[in-house]
């Protein structure tokens, strides 16, 4: 059965952060939130004065129980709901919630196949909810993700992440420019990058890919060829605006 | 408080009722992208003797083609005022073509239907569009060639066209099939069945 | 815009099913391919969700909402097959 909410709800945000130049996280609480499963995500609802309605899914970077969600939204650059969420919203400000949704782009404790994370951009959103519920839950799995990102600027709960290391390992890929002092070169996730650095077929991981589709599609496709079984693979596919 | 604004209220009598303008074009559909070869493509136009017209992509380029600027209209509400196309006017690709019936369906590489009543698409309403804003038709938007009928909502507008079939009655396409308006005048709002 | 995949079908059916729908199995009437809803791929926003086979790219499902209603269109799908977690959790096997 699903955990989901029937109708709409009401999220309040009481707190909000840069994450990076283009990005923020925004914490909303919302009243009869039955809590939400690592993975799962919100479609968001604005309403504009005329009565014209945009809904948007966006992944929840929180996961447990509780009346909060933390959101991570990026802003497109043609975007119409993103550029809202980011810039104009302020504290006491409402928007109107669909969810929690989703089942199969889940990670639980109770799981207990090795798990391989792979994030391209915002993609990483799910994943955070993941690491969290995994370091929380004293989880004895094996955990890693592997973070793919244009500049280091563009990268999200960094610090966090570095805490979770010790549970969850980030390995950070960077596709345009690279650190200061980093030994690889900037470029695009390659089969070889794959193989050397997510869990390999013989671990029996389960591999869940998220990001835009392009990514997502090619990421697939490379790891099938390194050998993993398609239904290994789970994969989210992030939309615009 | 901050106000969700959405999208401007355009007064622009150019606009429809309900519509607004964009400065992009949108892509939308219903499913993957075909991938066409010019030279495996054809059109066809197949009437009900069981009749068809055929043009392969060089004699298509050969027939005389127009430059047009349309307004085009979304079913999902955007606008966009004078685009530039260039394109073959359905008139003469019916100038030999026979028929009784009333009605067309257009058929689409990759399996895409819609449904137009056929006194609709000639007389300087339709053209086959291969080409636009002075560019060769990006696949995404429909190439390298797609049916052009600004009068209508954009969805019948069939992009990846492959040919159009006779018939005698107004049966729905995909999107009419599944719950938008059999004819589709942005000018009376026929968004839906 | 770029296809989705059948994640996306979640907050669009709570108003149509129970169960929760990425999780749930279906069978391609195409081509046989059984797959869960959350593998389809997804095309057609805003016009409406037209959720494709993962394998063959028939047409499984349409989900078109308009004021005041919303249609459901399955009969690309042979059969639908609600799933518990506890087998969804299970290390995934041919199926």
């Amino acid at each position: 059965m699903s955990n989901t909410v029937p109708g709409w709800l009401t999220g309040t945000l009481t707190r909000a952060h840069p994450l990076t130049a283009a990005a923020r996280s925004i914490t909303l609480a919302i009243p009869n939130w039955p809590g939400n499963d690592a993975g799962q995500h919100v479609d968001l609802r604005l309403t504009s004065p005329d009565g014209y309605q945009a809904v948007r899914s966006y992944s929840i970077a929180s996961a447990g129980p509780g009346e909060e969600i933390e959101l991570a939204i990026d802003r497109l650059p043609d975007g119409e709901v993103s550029p809202f969420l980011v810039d104009e919203l302020e504290l006491g400000d409402t928007v109107e919630l669909r969810g929690p949704l989703g089942g199969w782009f889940v990670w639980r404790p109770e799981q207990t196949q090795p798990v391989q994370l792979i994030a391209g951009g915002s993609g990483v959103v799910p994943f955070m909810a993941m690491a969290r519920t995994h370091a929380s839950a004293s989880s004895s799995v094996p955990m890693q993700l592997l973070y793919s990102l244009r500049t280091p600027d563009d990268a999200f709960f960094r610090d966090e992440l570095s805490l979770l290391s010790a549970t969850a390992r980030t390995t950070w890929h960077y596709t345009r420019t690279v650190p200061p002092g980093w030994s690889r070169t900037a470029g695009r996730l390659t089969a070889e990058d794959l193989r050397s650095d997510t869990l390999s077929p013989e671990r029996a991981p389960l591999t869940y890919v998220c990001g835009p589709t392009g990514f997502v599609e090619t990421v697939s496709r490379s790891l099938t060829s390194l050998g993993h079984a398609p239904d290994t693979i789970r994969t989210e596919r992030f939309g615009g605006n | 408080m901050a106000v969700f604004g959405g999208r401007r209220r355009d007064d622009n009598p150019a606009l429809p009722p309900g519509q607004h303008l964009t400065e992009s074009f949108p892509v939308l559909s219903a499913g993957p992208t075909p991938s066409i070869n010019t030279e495996d493509w054809e059109f066809f136009i197949h009437t009900e003797t069981g009749q068809t017209h055929r043009w392969k992509w060089d004699q298509f380029l050969d027939l005389p083609s127009e430059d047009i600027t349309v307004d085009i209209h979304c079913v999902t509400s955007w606008s966009k005022l004078g685009t530039g196309w260039r394109g073959v006017s359905l008139d003469t690709l019916f100038a030999e073509v026979e028929t009784g019936f009333d009605f067309v369906m257009a058929h689409s590489y990759g399996g895409y239907t819609t449904n137009l009543p056929l006194d609709e698409i000639l007389d300087g309403q339709a053209w086959i569009a291969y080409e636009y804003d002075g560019d060769g038709l990006d696949p995404e938007h429909g190439g390298p060639a797609r049916l052009l009928v600004p009068h209508l909502y954009f969805w019948k507008s069939a992009k990846w066209v492959r040919g159009l079939v006779m018939q005698s009655e107004d049966n729905p396409g995909f999107w009419e099939e599944y719950g938008y308006h059999v004819h589709g005048d942005p000018w009376r709002e026929e968004r839906y069945a | 815009m770029d296809h989705l995949d059948g994640n996306v079908l979640a907050g669009s059916t709570t108003d149509l099913f129970v169960f929760e729908p990425t999780t749930a199995q279906g069978q391609c009437r195409s081509c046989a391919d059984v797959a869960r809803l959350g593998q389809a791929m997804v095309y057609g926003q805003p016009m409406g969700f037209v959720a494709r086979c993962r394998n063959c790219d028939s047409v499984l499902m349409v989900i078109v909402q308009r004021p005041g209603q919303k249609s459901l269109n399955m009969g690309g799908l042979r059969w639908l097959r609600v799933v518990d977690r506890a087998t969804t959790d299970r290390i995934p096997t041919r199926e």
